[in-house]
């Protein structure tokens, strides 16, 4: 694989990465099963897209896709907390409603932002390609600011908070915690930063297309869970850093897969790639389980 | 003070699993009062002091804590006047928390939670100190899961994050019959200590006749979801199980089979 190759898996790793945190923050941290990544994290870009085409700050357009996420997290959280629908049920509702809104925002099923300045854009040279180094470095120093922020977030009372919600919420309330708002406001955060990951994606690859969010959640979950698999539990720092090693894992693993061209694998195949990993990953603490009850029945 | 004024609750009206629960329930308990509750398996007495916190809202009857009515008030809104320890060890506190953030949550009771530190180190020298009176070791190990500890040492920081914050009525919920009988008898002489000490109005539902007799100052029963018997004072200080059983059975002029009412 060649430099370039792994700086591109890298780059769109540290985006995922951005995606992977707010999967973290929904599935595991609030207990919320949340497929609205797949209509905010275009929803970012379409917004972002926008703005950039419309000759806004791309800082300015990443803040406002930042915003959009969010309001699309709260409202998945409402149709939970208020009007009782379930959870997956309510995030599909928004995912799908978010395909319509996506269209609507961006006018056309594809915006093209080659040419125009992105967050990027004051650091790429324009004597010498830089671009394949700058954009990566760039968007780790977001997912490190980004992570850093978490942490202490969720050191907070408010963060602690957050977690006894997802964590047990009968005591939570118990404790005066009103687990709504906190479900409404957790689904907020998660949302709006997969929304960011989306914007940013959108000025790595030069444009916006109406069907990029095809399986965000899945990419996003895949990352959490090989990040469980990284590192210890042992605080939530680690948590969190392991998820964002597992989104750059995981790009690098899929990469290397479809360099090998011995395996045949193909761009398209990633989806399938991505799914049968996730449902790997979710059979097999099961099956290990299910092996460890076997033998110690065996020797009892 | 708290006054509980004729709840009435029905599970699943209108279905074939139609369940009265509540049924004109009244009770009044002084401020410093500590209450013990009895009464046989489904007689309500969980559901009651559900309706007191507010995980379940009575379909009428009303609430006051201290004079204010708390009727429609959620769980969280009222965290600040009553304090609980449930029956499930798991369920007081966060298995996925460490010891002293699960203090600091109990430390934040009620109050509103902001972006500043959730363990501030203030806060730990007090931890430690409390954690040290239980004499369980607890106190060197704050950063500890809490998933690792044992049922008796969960329910015993329950207690304690119970008692972090002042309330108005500390709720006890058979939350020492998930436990061995010598655990069980260190965490019902720590709650007698921290009722005492703290000077807490206490509702503490029993499954044992002897426990209801031999702690507290008053004993209600409850029986179909009402109070058919209350004792206190001098009368009470006279009784033992068998009186309070032929008290039972004077009142609902019913004869009592074992599995009725458990005797401790
Ligand atoms: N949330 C609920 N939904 C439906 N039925 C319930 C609920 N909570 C309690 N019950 C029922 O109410 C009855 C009284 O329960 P409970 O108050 O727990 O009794 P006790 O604590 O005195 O043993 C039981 O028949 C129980 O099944
Ligand atoms: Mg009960």
């Amino acid at each position: 694989m060649s430099l370039i190759s792994l700086m591109g898996a890298l780059e769109i790793g540290l985006i995922f990465a951005l995606v992977a945190l707010g999967v973290l923050i929904s599935f595991r941290l609030l207990n919320f099963p949340d497929l609205t990544a797949d209509g905010s994290f275009p929803l970012g870009g379409a917004v972002a897209a926008v703005l950039i085409a419309g000759g806004h700050d791309p800082w300015l357009a990443c803040g406002l896709a930042a915003i959009a996420g969010a309001a699309a997290g709260w409202l998945t959280a409402w149709l939970n907390v208020r009007l009782g629908i379930l959870q997956l049920l309510a995030s599909i509702l928004v995912m799908i409603a978010l395909y319509s809104i996506n269209l609507r925002i961006m006018g056309a099923p594809n915006i093209a932002l080659i040419g125009l300045p992105t967050v990027f854009t004051p650091f790429i040279s324009t004597v010498n390609d830089n671009a394949w180094l700058i954009q990566p470095a760039v968007l780790a120093v977001i997912v490190v600011l980004a992570k850093l922020l978490l942490d202490a977030f969720f050191a907070s009372e408010a963060g602690l908070a957050l977690r006894a919600t997802g964590a047990n919420p009968r005591m939570a309330r118990a404790q005066g915690i009103s687990t709504d708002r906190m479900t409404l406001a957790g689904m907020a955060l998660s949302n709006a930063l997969i929304a960011l990951a989306g914007a940013l994606y959108v000025q790595t690859q030069g444009g916006a297309d109406i069907s990029m969010g095809i399986g965000t959640i899945v990419v996003g979950l895949a990352a959490v869970i090989i990040g469980e698999t990284l590192l210890p539990p042992r605080s939530l720092w680690l948590v969190t850093l392991a998820t964002v090693l597992g989104a750059l894992l995981y790009r690098l693993l899929i990469a290397l897969a479809l360099n090998a061209d011995f395996i045949g694998l193909q761009a398209q195949d990633l989806n399938l790639i991505t799914a049968v990993l996730v449902g790997l990953a979710l059979v097999l603490p099961k099956i290990k389980a299910k092996l460890r009850n076997k033998q110690g029945g065996r020797t009892a | 003070m708290m006054r509980a004024d004729n709840l009435f609750k029905t599970f699943n009206p209108g279905t074939p699993l139609e369940n009265p629960v509540l049924r004109g329930l009244s009770l009044t308990i002084e401020s410093g009062q500590f209450v013990t509750v009895i009464g046989s398996n489904g007689a309500g007495k969980s559901t009651f002091l559900n309706a007191i916190s507010g995980d379940i809202s009575p379909d009428s009857g009303s609430l006051f804590i201290d004079g204010q009515d708390v009727t429609r008030q959620t769980a969280w809104q009222r965290a600040g006047l009553v304090a609980r320890v449930f029956q499930d060890p798991l369920a007081g506190t966060c298995e996925g928390l460490s010891i002293e953030e699960n203090l600091a949550l109990a430390m934040q009771r009620g109050q509103g939670r902001g972006l500043s530190r959730a363990v501030k180190a203030s806060y730990r020298e007090q931890f430690r100190a409390k954690l040290a009176t239980l004499q369980l070791g607890l106190e060197n190990r704050l950063g500890d899961r809490m998933g690792l500890l044992s049922g008796g040492q969960r329910q015993a920081v329950s207690l304690l994050m119970a008692s972090l914050q002042p309330s108005r009525l500390l709720l006890l919920d058979e939350h020492t019959a998930a436990l061995d009988p010598k655990t069980a008898a260190f965490v019902l002489q720590l709650t007698d200590r921290i009722v005492s000490e703290n000077k807490l109005t206490a509702l503490m539902v029993t499954h044992s006749m002897r426990q209801a007799l031999d702690h507290g100052h008053r004993t209600v029963m409850l029986h179909q979801g009402r109070v058919v018997l209350d004792v206190s004072g001098e009368e009470r200080s006279r009784m033992d199980v068998p009186d309070l059983l032929a008290m039972f059975e004077q009142t609902r002029g019913e004869k009592l089979d074992d599995d009725a009412l458990l005797l401790g």
